[in-house]
């Protein structure tokens, strides 16, 4: 075992997809020689050579088409968006293409291709960079999508995502990055795409989130601890497929829900996450089940970012009033 | 079968009029310019050399933010906006502020723009132009757009946008490039090669021999000039200029050029991309040296001239930064104002609700 940032387990998934299949491909702007401008793929062109690992010229739908085009000869592309901000540049090659592929080739074609891009707010990025667009692909039917909330996770997941044989989008909150360590296991081993986790048990509330604010819910699960609420922290780890049945089994234990994202109230994951609770589940709630979220305002501009971004007392005062409904 | 692609790309050569060594090269094309306009034209590069510099350090310092060096691009940044007029639209990428600046964005509104605060994109009455466009390349697309607006309303002036060798990969570019062209719209592209976009060299970026030839595709005139000298680049964009207002077209110019300091302040590291062999050949070009030589030769520039004007540009710096430093604090609620024209439901909700929690 050995101590790893999240950024570091990625690089070491990817090290890892590189060694064990060669058609691996790894490739986007600065990737090569730069290692990445985080540095995520540091050192694989030193060790795979620029066939397997290269930089792109500037050009997001290049890099999209390129990613289908590879697929279809039989390869499985690992390219990167430098910032997930940069997406509508290649929205048609994810969308309109690589999630309709194996579909309107009646299943003849498929297109195991995993994107990987930085996203996620709290570092100060300019304009378009930390927008949290996964409501925009978890919209698209025949992609998945994985948002990681810490380095075992990204490993097991990304090892998962290359391994697929369907399209999957990997976004990677660049807070997390390498805000701590974890014991990562130096040899490969997967965690299931699909599947949530339950990161703390609990019994008056589950609070289900994703990313980063993963975080931000055990803080504010923390929090509750003081005044004597027991609250169950969901992590989902996929954000589409949503997993159904631990979410399920834990509303059934608590009868309380908050969901938590990072990304605009409007549409997006957490609706979904409601909308499934409610279908399923509604005879167990004692309170409707209430969002935290950021403003339906575009990405704060960095100066107020720490106010429009949601954190933990958010979610303890939405825990309260649903506590108290 | 007749092969072109050497015979065209052969035509395209670097336009020069001031060398190295500050000797004029090319005197059919020397512009019309007077000794105050050419000591202008120095004044505001050394001015914008010290802001460079003084950016970067406030940047170390946690005082600044987002910030993308400009040192070694001043020809190509401030020759082409002084050939300019007000009444002509910039559209400019990240680097470009420096532009804006001598457009007429006062210097504080720069620094707001750097530290994320929408006030640094608020162009004030009179100025045209969009604040720096992050996503590369759209920029080009929109630039059409104006110029056949422009068109449309026969005014006199033109569309300008900046972009880098690395834009010149994305579809936008050739878009803007084509849609201008169709329309004969009166714009003016800048593709600023300073040899790199972030760490790519531009030879992995197109098997392209210049860049200004892309503008063969799209049945546009394009030019290729020497980056480093403000003469010629200043002459460049005012010939343009008048082909594109006199219903000539639109024209691509591709600056020669380096950027000396990092990509960006947000932990770029040249030495893993570039050669310090590299950084000194293109020192040696540098555009401040070259027009100092010229005009010192010509007796209009001194030592003390210049050093008068960094201490004009450190004080008005320090200033614009207590300005800056002044300025209300950016909050939520300004955002969701500036949502809609009127605000549905679910913003008035949440007006309310940020109200309370920005009054906390
Ligand atoms: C659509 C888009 N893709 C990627 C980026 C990230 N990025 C910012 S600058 C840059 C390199 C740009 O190089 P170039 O066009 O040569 O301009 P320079 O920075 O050298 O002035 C990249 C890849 C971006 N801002 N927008």
């Amino acid at each position: 075992m050995a101590q790893m940032t999240m950024i570091q387990a990625i690089t070491d998934a990817m090290r890892t997809e590189l060694k064990n299949d060669e058609n691996v491909l790894v490739f986007g702007e600065d990737v090569g020689q730069n290692g990445g401008v985080f540095r995520a793929t540091e050192g694989l062109q030193d060790e795979f050579g620029e066939e397997r690992v290269f930089d792109t010229p500037l050009a997001e739908s290049g890099i999209g088409g390129l990613a289908v085009g590879l697929a279809l000869e039989g390869f499985r592309p690992v390219p990167e968006i430098q910032f997930f901000g940069f997406v509508y540049e290649v929205m048609d090659s994810i969308s309109g293409q690589l999630a309709r592929m194996r579909y309107r080739s009646g299943g003849h074609h498929t297109a195991p291709v995993t994107i990987r891009s930085p996203f996620g707010g709290g570092v100060h990025t300019p304009e378009l960079h930390a927008d949290s667009l996964e409501g925009l692909i978890a919209q698209q039917p025949g992609i998945k999508v994985v948002i990681p909330s810490n380095p075992y996770d990204a490993k097991g997941l990304l090892i998962s995502a290359i391994r697929d044989n369907d399209p999957v989008l990997f976004l990677e909150h660049m807070k997390l990055y390498r805000s701590f360590r974890e014991e990562v296991p130096e040899e490969e081993y997967t965690v299931e795409i699909g599947k949530a986790e339950v990161k703390r048990e609990g019994t008056d509330v589950t609070l289900i989130s994703y990313g980063a604010m993963v975080h931000a819910s055990l803080k504010a699960a923390e929090e509750l601890e003081k005044d004597g609420v027991s609250a169950e922290v969901i992590d989902l780890r996929t954000v589409s497929p949503i997993d159904i049945d631990t979410i399920i089994e834990s509303v059934k234990k608590t009868n309380h829900v908050v969901v938590v994202q990072e990304a605009q109230r409007q549409a997006g994951v957490s609706a979904n996450v409601v909308a499934e609770i409610q279908e399923r589940a509604i005879l167990h709630l004692e309170a409707p089940v209430l969002r935290v979220t950021a403003p339906d305002t575009v990405y704060s501009f960095s100066a107020a970012e720490e106010v429009w971004l949601p954190n933990h007392n958010d979610i303890v005062e939405k825990v309260n009033t649903v506590l108290n409904f | 079968m007749k092969h072109v692609l050497e015979s065209v790309e052969s035509q395209f050569e670097m336009f020069q009029i001031l060398n190295e060594d500050g000797k004029i090269v090319n005197k059919d094309d020397m512009p019309d310019l007077s000794d105050e306009e050419l000591k202008e034209l120095m004044r505001r590069m050394v001015y914008t050399r010290i802001l460079d510099q003084r950016s970067i350090a406030l940047n170390r310092q946690g005082r600044l933010g987002f910030y993308a060096p400009t040192a070694g691009q001043e020809a190509s940044q401030l020759g082409s906006q002084f050939a300019l007029e007000k009444d002509d639209f910039i559209l400019p990428g990240y680097r470009d502020v420096p532009q804006l600046i001598w457009q007429g964005l006062p210097l504080y509104q720069a620094f707001l723009f750097s530290r994320g605060h929408f006030h640094g994109n608020q162009m004030p009455e009179g100025v045209n132009a969009l604040s720096p466009q992050i996503i590369i390349g759209a920029q080009y697309v929109q630039t059409a757009g104006v110029a056949l607006g422009i068109k449309k309303r026969g005014r006199k002036a033109v569309a300008v946008t900046y972009t880098g060798d690395g834009g010149t990969s994305q579809g936008d570019f050739y878009e803007g490039i084509n849609f201008a062209g169709a329309y004969k719209a009166p714009a003016l592209f800048f593709v600023q090669n300073n040899y790199f976009a972030i760490s790519v060299p531009v030879e992995k970026q197109t098997n392209a021999k210049t860049l200004a030839q892309k503008a063969v595709a799209a049945g546009i005139e394009g030019i290729q000039v020497d980056g480093m000298d403000v003469l010629a680049v200043y002459a460049v964009t005012k010939h343009s200029r008048d082909r594109a207002i006199n219903g000539e077209g639109p024209t691509l110019i591709e600056t020669l050029t380096y950027r000396y300091g990092p990509h960006t302040m947000a932990g770029d590291d040249p030495t893993r991309y570039r050669t310090e062999d590299l950084d000194n050949e293109w020192e040696k070009k540098d555009p401040l040296v070259r027009f100092r030589t010229f005009l010192e030769e010509k007796g209009i520039w001194s030592e003390e001239e210049e050093n008068k004007v960094i201490e004009e540009a450190k004080n008005e710096i320090k200033q614009a930064i207590k300005k800056a430093d002044e300025y209300p604090k950016q909050k939520v609620t300004d955002f969701i104002e500036n949502m809609f024209e009127e605000l549905p439901h679910n913003l008035q909700e949440q007006m309310e609700e940020y109200k309370e929690k920005e009054s906390k």
